[in-house]
């Protein structure tokens, strides 16, 4: 019942989105896609502003390269925990506070973490 | 009580390199940040970073020289030229306030002891006018920029010379200094996260300039505002690029940014106007 009411409220939640900001049903389709997007959007996650990410153009060279991410990072709660709030691993980041400032949603950053794992 | 001495004196030997870190003049911190780049970047020609990003990037360096040829920003001297050379409703002119031409550059940021502030150039050019009963020009752009301009041109070969004396020149100079490291913004990255620790890298398209230096040539002539713009227009733009909310132009912030900007760039040619992408 509890895992029903979940599904449902989700659902709710991303129709709510949709009819928000107006995006087409691709929200759904394809979370690869929305991982990606969320990734390389300079208004969202704007990782290329400082990673080099395959698939992305004029990536910067701040941090490291991401690929290769399953290796680094066998646990995925811990490259969640990473992009959410960098500052744990070290306190003086460059990398924004994504969770913290409200860059992304716990959910953003869940697609933005299973597209980055497939790379 | 000769044990809690000696613990004391354990503890603050401990601390001293925090210590001696946050009492350092300003002379000693110049030192410190002309050491941090002469180590870490791929340049150690100091001198060259007037140049900003150019002193790391030698393709855009290349079409930089080019462009210098046939100065975009010439039209904006001209009447920064007319401006000058403009005498005021009741006669006077600029150089009644300011002095002479290729007097002025190399006399600003500075402390202003009586009125506990620090001095702009452009501070001083609407305060002239305003002292003439003349407008006063918007700040960041436009004809402000022009005479600025046409200022700086004057003084080159000149050095950058600023002075912080006493303890309030002391407290301004702090409060710049604080601003500058201090993170903020949405994206919580301070001036020292891109033009220090990372300078010369890449940012998505854009490589990162130095901060030394970055006082030497303003205003700037940018390919993406198409005109002439001021050290405090550029401080607004970094400050919204980090979602931040930018200060106005000539708030006591970025007087005080201005002036622990040029404390570093202590000693460096003035090359105003510079020109960028
Ligand atoms: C402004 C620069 C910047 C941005 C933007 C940025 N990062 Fe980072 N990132 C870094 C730096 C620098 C590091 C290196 C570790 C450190 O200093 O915190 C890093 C580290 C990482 C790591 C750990 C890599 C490893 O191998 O340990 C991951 C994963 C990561 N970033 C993912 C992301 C993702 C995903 C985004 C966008 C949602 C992003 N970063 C945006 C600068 C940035
Ligand atoms: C997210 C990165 C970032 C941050 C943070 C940032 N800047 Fe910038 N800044 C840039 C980029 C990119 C440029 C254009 C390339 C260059 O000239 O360095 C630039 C250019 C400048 C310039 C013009 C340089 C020139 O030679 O004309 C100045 C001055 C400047 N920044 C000062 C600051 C100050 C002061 C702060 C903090 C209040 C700051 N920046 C914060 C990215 C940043």
């Amino acid at each position: 019942m509890r895992g029903n009411f979940r599904i449902v409220s989700t659902t709710l939640s991303a129709l709510a989105l949709i009819g928000a900001i107006g995006l087409s049903a691709t929200v759904s389709a394809d979370p690869m896609e929305d991982g990606k997007k969320l990734a390389f959007s300079k208004k969202k996650g704007n990782c290329l502003a400082c990673h080099l990410i395959p698939g992305g153009d004029q990536p910067g060279n701040i941090g490291p390269p991401l690929i290769g991410m399953k290796a680094r990072f066998p646990d995925k709660a811990k490259l969640h925990a990473q992009i959410a709030e960098p500052r744990t691993a070290n306190p003086n980041s460059i990398m924004p506070p994504f969770s913290a400032h409200g860059v992304l949603s716990g959910k953003e950053i869940d697609l933005v973490v299973d597209f980055i794992y497939s790379l | 009580m000769k044990k809690l001495i000696g613990v004391v004196a354990l503890l603050s030997l401990a601390l001293s390199p925090l210590l001696t870190a946050q009492a350092a003049t300003p002379a000693e911190d110049r030192e410190a940040f002309r050491e941090y780049f002469k180590k870490n970047m791929p340049s150690d020609d100091l001198a060259d970073y007037k140049n900003g990003v150019y002193a790391f990037n030698k393709d855009a360096r290349e079409q930089w020289e080019e462009i210098e040829e046939f100065p975009p920003y010439e039209i904006q001297l001209d009447e920064g030229e007319e401006l000058w050379n403009k005498k005021f409703a009741n006669g006077k002119s600029f150089e009644n306030c300011l002095g002479k031409l290729d007097t002025i550059r190399a006399k600003y940021p500075h402390f202003d002891e009586k009125n506990d502030t620090i001095v702009t150039l452009e501070g001083s050019i609407n305060k002239c006018l305003t002292d003439n009963d003349e407008k006063p020009l918007k700040w960041k752009k436009g004809k402000m920029a022009s005479l600025s301009g046409y200022i700086a041109r004057a003084a080159d070969g000149q050095k950058i010379k600023v002075e912080v004396k006493g303890d309030k020149a002391l407290a301004w100079y702090n409060k710049g200094k604080n601003f500058f490291y201090a993170k903020r913004g949405q994206l919580n990255l301070s001036c020292a996260d891109c033009h220090m620790y990372n300078a010369s890298k890449w940012i998505r398209g854009d490589n990162l300039g130095p901060a030394l230096g970055q006082a030497t040539h303003f205003p700037v002539f940018r390919s993406k505002w198409g005109e002439l713009g001021t050290l405090h227009r550029r401080y607004g733009g970094c400050n919204k690029q980090v979602r931040a909310k930018p200060f106005k132009a000539q708030s006591d912030e970025y007087k005080a940014l201005e002036y622990f900007q040029a404390v570093m760039s202590d000693g460096m040619d003035i090359n105003g106007p510079g020109a960028r992408k």
